[in-house]
């Protein structure tokens, strides 16, 4: 490891422009000219729509334009698409329901676009939303997924009867049937996993320009995935064709999902920028961003699982109600499918495993993918069941776990998934030695002196992540290849422009992926920039979600590198007389090996551009591009213990301690890694304990703002015991697993065990407030 | 409109604005001064902190003509020239950022947190005291450890001085 290379703790390189105020947003973006965007928004979560009049908000000042709805679908922008088929266990593809951009006859979720006001300022576009009047019949409207299921219930899409979009399964029913027909205990539960919204800090935004004379269209979004932007908006939109269309995603503030899709509103920002010839920016607000980012997780699910005398799992069946909101966001069909049932393994050997799920339309916001996307809930739901288990079976838990841990890698789930590598007693160990959990009943016996009612919760989590081999998920329904691509410039004077389709929006990859460079070649990270986001630059690429940076778009990088490294040895050789296998690369030099003869990069460079001296037949110039896709998922995994303290008297809890023992293969840079541990922990018992989009009756999102909705506050949480146990990734060249969602797949489960072994009652549900936990205490 | 003169930054302006304009959006829109954020519309987040004659301030919660008069401090004016600001350089140190977007106003709070404290800080008095600002992408950890290293390094300014 040098300095700056691979393992190193290097700060982080983009942050100087961060903590100066220098970093660029979407909303920093000015573009001479510019109009500003102000949407219209059903107040209704399910109405006709009966006419829009803007007559009086065309007479007010700045106004430019009112476009509606209609005039999207008049100018054949094509509707919202999902981009994933699952198709139900009867053999029926999933049915959808139209969504376009805005909704020309009917809105099915409050915050839904009817019409959009285009004016010289964002104060005269607000100002004239004021005065469009839209005439709304109201219908009935459902938000909750049991209640949109029942006869009788409203019905948001003709296509879809009943609300269904699908009715999937996986696994083996009948296997199942058996393992529980043999059971000597059977340990059943039910909980619902609660809607989250994501908030990231910075509210999506757009900036759409249309350039007439060259028919070309930019748009700045707030985007983890830009190239996937624009093909969406070209293949699918018919907005523009992709060679005339380049989008930017600039410094993006967070993302954790919700800026993976393409929303209506970018759609209509740059459809807008051509229909009033100007540039349009759409800035959200936070309360747009509550009703309008596609919402997370959202499932109501029943479990039961089978034992042998032993205390062996034999069996494990589960059936899942998914609430998609009123539209199929554009990875929410794959969520509680492939993201989520294939996870239900766990860290276990479960010999049969059979889980349905049904998705389901309600008058809500749409439902996509969110930090951990489909793993968080398979692992709250498969550790709340350990536990109860335990509880149940009379037996320590990690004990339980233990016993069914997986010991023989690769082991093959009952589950499509096929685990690399692993060594999950090394996780628990490390986090029971780190929490004492020896020494546990000592202390809740201090605590309950003192009057408190202490817990202690375990969880054991398993992820699949560097999503995705592109043909095993081309093989289940997927739209798009999931590989990377990443293309090395080493420039005439030896600094080095790495292009990645990953895209960075807090990860780090400016330092991450330099580090990778730096490992290889010996430079320094300053000699070395990170291209990303720019789909005018970066040719393609498929963006960054579900922990697939490093271990797909880092490979991809190494992929390119070996290129370069192999064309530069080959140049050296030539320019040092040597034999090319004599060549290796040492601190930034071409050294014979065993020899003082060396060539630096520089100059190695510069031979390759001046082309003066080269072996014969090489085309001059040093730059390389890989493709690379995934052989396989990776399995990152840990162990993660919580001990807190429930003031019987309040219901409030307060932290003890929070242990992490993750396995993410080889590290990179472990502070970063340690940064993203602590977000994910963060997001995950904000989960646990405070965070729960509500919903009433009529469809009204009762917490739509940070007043209501609960975000985790500094004094929320506690500081973070973090530790590493290591098995390397066979899977890619650099060992690596990911390691941005973890934190957020297991840190609920941990928490509620802990409570629910605090107060000795095992009904609960999250966010498991003061007023949940005091009424699970006292009934 | 109004015209609104103040000092930002060390540097006398005068801008022509709107009544209901806010201070944040006089200095973004206006002054160009983007280092300044909005995250929320309810003065809950904290991205909007600047210093108004040296208190933390929410700039989403004073209307610019508030300011009239005022010195006010942005994210961008805190360093001197290259010279980081201790508090910016324990956010680097310390890897209390990551997206970047409440990083502004969490340094700008923070400055506040340490100024009005002294040397009385430690992670509980932090952890109150940064009840204002949220951040979505570091669960806190390490901005709490960035803010009582930069009162260490304050503290040590300080005394140099």
């Amino acid at each position: 490891m040098g300095v700056e290379g691979i393992g190193a703790r290097v700060v982080r390189k983009e942050d100087r422009r961060f903590i100066t105020g220098q970093g660029k947003y979407v909303d920093d973006v000015k573009i001479v000219g510019m109009s500003y965007a102000h949407f219209i928004r059903s107040p209704h979560a399910h109405a006709k729509v009966k006419g829009i009049n803007s007559t009086e908000a065309m007479k007010m000042p700045g106004v430019i334009a009112v476009l509606t709805g209609q005039q999207i679908v008049d100018d054949k922008v094509g509707n919202l698409i999902c981009g994933w088929a699952i198709t139900s266990k009867d053999g029926s593809p999933m049915k959808m329901g139209a969504w376009p951009a805005m909704a020309p006859e009917t809105v099915r979720f409050v915050g839904q676009a009817v019409a959009v006001v285009i004016a010289e300022t964002k104060n005269q576009a607000r100002d004239a939303a004021e005065a469009v009047v839209v005439d709304y019949e109201e219908l009935p409207a459902v938000a909750d997924v049991r209640a949109a299921i029942k006869s009788g219930a409203p019905q948001l899409h003709p296509e879809a009867p009943g609300n269904i979009v699908y009715d999937w399964h996986i696994g083996d029913e009948a296997a199942v049937g058996d393992a529980f027909g043999k059971a000597a205990n059977v340990v059943t539960l039910e909980l619902t996993n609660n809607r989250l919204v994501p908030n990231a800090m910075e509210p999506r935004a757009a900036v759409a320009h249309y350039d007439q004379a060259e028919e070309h269209y930019t748009l700045y979004t707030t985007s983890q995935n830009p190239h996937v932007a624009r093909l969406v908006l070209s293949a699918f939109y018919n907005i523009a064709p992709e060679h005339k269309l380049r989008v930017i995603a600039p410094d993006v503030g967070g993302g954790f999902g919700s800026k993976i899709y393409i929303y209506p509103e970018e759609m209509v920002a740059l459809w807008a920028s051509k229909k009033v010839n100007r540039p349009v920016k759409w800035t959200g607000d936070r309360s747009e961003a509550f009703l309008t980012d596609a919402h997370g997780r959202d499932h109501v699910s029943k479990a039961e699982m089978a034992f042998d005398k032993d205390n062996k799992i034999l069996g494990l069946r589960v059936k899942t109600h998914a609430n998609f909101g009123a539209y199929m966001s554009l990875f929410s069909s794959a969520v509680p499918t492939y993201l989520y049932a294939t996870l239900l393994s766990g860290q276990y050997v479960i010999p049969a495993i059979y889980a349905e799920v049904i998705g389901v339309y309600t008058n809500t916001t749409p439902v996509d993918a969110y930090r951990g996307a489909g793993r968080p809930e398979a692992s709250y739901l498969l550790e709340r069941m350990m536990e109860t288990a335990a509880r149940q079976l009379k037996v320590d838990p990690t004990e339980l776990r233990k016993k069914n841990f997986i010991n023989a890698f690769p082991y093959q789930t009952p589950v499509i998934m096929a685990y690399d590598i692993g060594d999950f007693h090394a996780s628990i160990d490390a986090a029971m030695k780190a929490i004492d959990y020896a020494g546990f009943p000592a202390r809740k016996a201090k605590a309950k002196a003192d009057g408190k009612l202490r817990g202690i919760g375990v969880s054991c989590y398993i992820e699949a992540c560097g999503i995705a081999p592109s043909k095993a998920v081309g093989s289940l329904g997927a739209g798009v290849g999931l590989w990377e691509s990443a293309e090395i410039r080493v420039n005439p004077v030896g600094t080095i422009e790495v292009l990645t389709g990953s895209h960075s929006h807090g990860q780090g990859h400016e330092t991450t992926f330099c580090q990778i460079i730096a490992e290889r070649l010996g430079v320094p990270i300053s000699q070395v920039s990170i291209v990303h986001g720019d789909t005018d630059k970066v040719q393609f690429g498929m963006g960054t979600y579900g922990s697939r940076s490093i271990a797909v778009g880092g490979a991809a990088i190494v992929k390119a590198m070996e290129k370069v490294e192999a064309k530069a040895k080959k140049i050296a050789a030539h320019a040092l007389e040597a034999s090319e296998s004599d060549i290796v690369i040492e601190n930034g030099e071409f050294k014979v090996t065993g020899t003082d003869k060396a060539i630096a990069l520089p100059m190695v460079a510069l031979a390759a551009y001046t082309a003066h001296n080269l072996p014969d037949g090489m085309e001059p110039g040093l730059k390389e591009t890989a493709f690379y896709d995934p052989t396989n998922f990776t399995f990152p995994a840990g162990a993660y213990i919580c001990e807190l303290e429930v003031d019987p008297g309040t219901g409030k809890t307060s932290f003890v301690n929070f242990v992490a023992a993750d396995d993410f293969g080889r590290l990179i840079n472990p502070m970063i890694v340690e940064g993203q541990v602590h977000g994910g922990l963060a997001q995950g018992i904000g989960q646990a304990l405070l965070e729960g989009a509500v919903y009433d009756d009529t469809g009204q999102l009762v917490t739509a703002s940070f007043m209501d909705y609960t975000m985790p506050r500094a004094d929320d949480l506690p500081s973070f015991q973090l530790s590493h146990t290591t098995t390397l990734c066979p899977g890619n060249p650099l060992g690596v697993k990911g390691c941005g969602e973890a934190g957020a797949i297991g840190a609920s489960a941990a928490v509620i065990n802990a409570i629910t072994d605090a107060i000795g009652n095992n009904k609960l549900e999250m966010p498991a407030t003061p007023d949940r936990v005091w009424h699970a205490i006292h009934g | 409109m109004s015209t609104v003169k103040l000092t930002v930054n060390g540097r006398a302006v005068s801008v022509d604005v709107e009544d209901r304009t806010l201070l944040v959006h006089l200095l973004r829109e206006n002054l160009n001064l983007t280092g300044t954020h909005v995250g929320c519309d309810t003065s809950q987040c904290g991205a909007c902190v600047v210093h108004v004659d040296g208190r933390a301030v929410k700039s989403c919660t004073m209307l610019a003509g508030q300011a009239a008069g005022s010195n006010v401090t942005t994210i961008e004016g805190l360093a001197k020239g290259d010279e980081l600001h201790p508090m910016q350089a324990a956010f680097r140190d310390n890897h209390g950022l990551q997206c970047g977007y409440c990083t502004p106003g969490m340094i700008m709070s923070a400055v506040d947190i340490v100024h009005r404290h002294g040397g009385k800080l430690d992670e509980e008095t932090v952890r109150h005291e940064l009840e204002g600002n949220i951040c979505r992408c570091t669960g806190y950890h390490n901005i709490v450890k960035a803010v009582l290293d930069a009162a260490g390094r304050m503290k040590v300014a300080q005394a140099a001085e």
